[in-house]
């Protein structure tokens, strides 16, 4: 009896120990789902923006390839990059560009791929003012380096004739999360005036020189609607489907444009030829009369190099299906779609992966 | 083991040596149970410190004074955020003591046994609800409440006092506060109510025969003798306090920024961990936002100490335990 006991202590003993290693070992890489015999399995993880759309082709593209099935986790752009970059995921997903000092890290050439384009919309709440707001860049700037701090501010009355703006307070909403968003926001802000550039810069987040911080585009969206006076930036994607009003930008080229699907296409065809071999450029601020200013491409990021010859197949046959197909769907989920010129070049692109 | 449940004097000597070998093994059984805690406290220390030791030795103590958190240019200070998690606890607190011990001094010792229990089960029910609708009820209840009634109030009858100037967004640390001790009061009420019914009888039963009315048996004999496990209530709710993330950035404003007022938009600790580490990208910022999360380790660490100092001292002077 006794060593029976001794016996089943040291195998309980034993088994907790095992027990807490793979628990250990299994926390430190991603537990990879174990696929069916004949299916071939892919795994991403990155931005959250693009990612209704990215699960609608995703399954969509099983639908059409059976055995074939590509899972997504939107972790968000910095950890798409960091699960990439340490091998743990087929592709990586990010709104900004990868950097130089990021790519210097991969193992591998990796390959961006423009998938979707997005835009960022000014919105605001003003007690008595249902008339659409006009903004320039060097307005947007002021007010968000807290130098404009009053509506009726000559220069916000400047661009904005026959508006009786009131001499309310202006209270400043930025996000508080780390988001594509505000790098789309700030980059923009960076290309439009060297002071914002110098004093604050781009990023996912940055040190906000005033302002109160949302989380999501909707905490955002409640502290502006919420707060009289309040000004704030979302994606253009939520202003559209929950009908939120937002303001027109001046764009580089002197006209007001209200950003919509069109406007933003037309900022990155503006871009089509100075664009660079690796895509990686930033689309704000885009000459051309018809372009939005605020917008930038989201990226899927694959590796040139991928080992498994059916898994590279899948990768390709994806890319190609999605730059054809897969864009005519974009737009049902107020996304922009590509220019054509942009789909040329990434068709050729894909000839890269091996 | 089967045989532990036989009548004892019918026992052969071998069931003995089983029972015996039983304690043994319930012994390193619950050990291993205690040991895990420590090993997982352990690792988490141990993670935490390699995964941040760039940013600790590139800021080291600098880190802890330093007031600006600039991820553009790698300058990272946690003082903002210590100060934002500092203050919204305390203020927590400030509120939810008076009001939680005074709901359980009457739940336990006062109201009629009804009542009390049907109070109980919504108070303990209120302990139970997730911390994103307390957020939610702040942002949609109290902030817009506290920038049109709440702050102009306290504006114009304590505006004296540098903690009630300033612009009013119904967002800040005061909001973040309040709903910090609105979610950490039925905390306080249900532990402190079980404490003040463990109170023996004979306690209260001395009092009053001694001549003392019902509160004054009450406060002077009941309280103080469960007074311990009051405080213990106290600093449960303070480490719910300190940790918390959800309702916290939903309602505090998420401004690294530190200002005297109450009404000034502010950031705590576990907040900008949750907001910021999705989508930060460079080694330095990772590190620095782990380091947040081994100073906010340490904050809970003194503070749980000082906590015990407390109890040990009023212990040794007081009079019931």
């Amino acid at each position: 009896m006794k060593k029976l006991s001794i016996l089943s202590m040291i195998l309980l003993s034993a088994t907790f120990v095992l027990a807490s290693l793979v628990a250990f070992h299994s926390s430190r890489s991603s537990a990879t789902p174990i696929p069916a015999p004949d299916t071939i399995m892919l795994n991403g993880a990155g931005a959250t923006f693009p990612y209704p759309i990215y699960s609608k082709w995703f399954s969509d593209f099983n639908k059409i390839h059976s055995g074939i099935e590509i899972n997504y986790q939107s972790i968000g752009s910095g950890g798409g990059i960091r699960q990439l970059l340490s091998g743990t995921v087929d592709f990586g997903a990010s709104d900004p560009p990868m950097t130089d000092e990021q790519l210097g890290h991969a193992k591998t050439k990796i390959l961006h791929f423009p998938t979707v384009l997005g835009a960022v919309v000014p919105t605001y709440n003003i007690p008595g003012i249902s008339q659409e707001l006009s903004f320039t860049p060097e307005v947007l700037v002021g007010i968000y380096l807290g130098r404009i701090t009053k509506w009726n501010d000559a220069e916000i009355a400047k661009s904005n004739n026959g508006v009786n703006l009131p001499a309310q307070d202006i209270v400043v909403v930025h996000r508080s999360d780390g988001s594509g968003t505000s790098y789309v926001w700030t980059d923009y802000l960076s290309k439009v005036s060297p002071e914002w550039q110098s004093k604050v810069g781009r990023n996912t987040s940055v040190n906000w020189p005033v302002g109160l911080g949302g989380k999501g585009n909707e905490g955002v969206t409640g502290l502006v609607k919420q707060t009289p006076g309040a000004i704030g930036y979302v994606e253009l994607i939520y202003a559209v489907q929950n009908q939120i009003p937002y303001g027109r930008v001046r764009n580089a080229a002197g006209v007001f444009v209200k950003a919509d699907l069109a406007g933003v296409t037309a900022a990155a065809a503006s871009f089509a030829k100075t664009m660079p071999e690796d895509f990686r450029i930033s689309i704000t601020n885009a000459p051309g009369k018809a372009a939005y200013p605020i917008a930038s491409f989201t990226y899927l990021l694959i590796p040139t190099k991928i080992e498994d010859a059916s898994k590279r197949q899948v990768i390709k046959d994806f890319l190609t299906w999605m730059l054809n197909d897969g864009q005519k769907e974009v737009e049902a989920l107020s996304y922009s779609r590509l220019p054509k010129e942009v789909v040329a070049r990434e068709l050729k692109q894909i000839s890269q992966i091996q | 083991m089967p045989t532990a449940s036989a009548p004892p004097k019918r026992r052969p000597p071998g069931l003995i040596q089983g029972l015996r070998s039983g304690d043994t093994f319930a012994h390193v059984l619950t050990l291993l149970c205690a040991a895990s805690i420590l090993l997982v406290t352990v690792a988490l220390v141990q993670q935490l410190y390699v995964n941040s030791t760039g940013a600790l030795h590139k800021f080291g103590f600098r880190f802890l004074t330093g007031r600006t958190w600039d991820p553009v240019s790698g300058d990272f200070g946690a003082l903002p955020f210590v100060y934002g998690t500092l203050v919204t606890s305390a203020l927590a607190l400030l509120v939810a003591v008076p009001l939680g011990v005074g709901a359980a001094i009457f739940l336990s010792e006062l109201a009629p046994p009804r009542i009390s229990n049907a109070m109980t089960f919504v108070i303990e029910l209120l302990a139970a609800v997730p911390s994103v609708i307390y957020g939610l009820l702040g942002m949609f209840i109290l902030v817009p409440f506290l920038r049109q009634y709440g702050e102009p109030f306290l504006k114009h009858t304590l505006g004296f006092l540098p903690l009630f100037r300033g612009p009013m967004y119904g967002v800040g640390m005061l909001a973040g506060g309040l709903v910090l001790a609105i979610m950490v009061v039925p905390f306080i009420i249900s532990l402190s109510r079980e404490v003040l019914l463990a109170v023996p009888v004979e306690q209260r039963e001395a009092a009053l025969g001694l001549g003392a009315t019902k509160w004054e048996s009450t406060w002077q004999v009941v309280v103080p003798y469960a007074r311990i496990g009051i405080m213990a209530s106290v600093f449960l709710a303070l480490a719910r306090a300190l940790g918390e993330t959800m309702a916290v950035t939903m309602v505090i404003g998420n401004d690294p920024k530190i200002n005297a007022s109450l009404f000034a938009p502010g950031y705590s600790i576990a907040a900008v961990i949750a907001n910021e580490f999705a989508e930060a990208t460079g080694d330095l910022y990772i590190q620095a936002l782990v380091e947040l999360g081994l100073v906010l380790f340490a904050l809970t660490i003194v503070i749980n100490g000082l906590a015990r100092i407390v109890i040990i001292t009023t212990t040794q002077k007081g009079s019931a335990h």
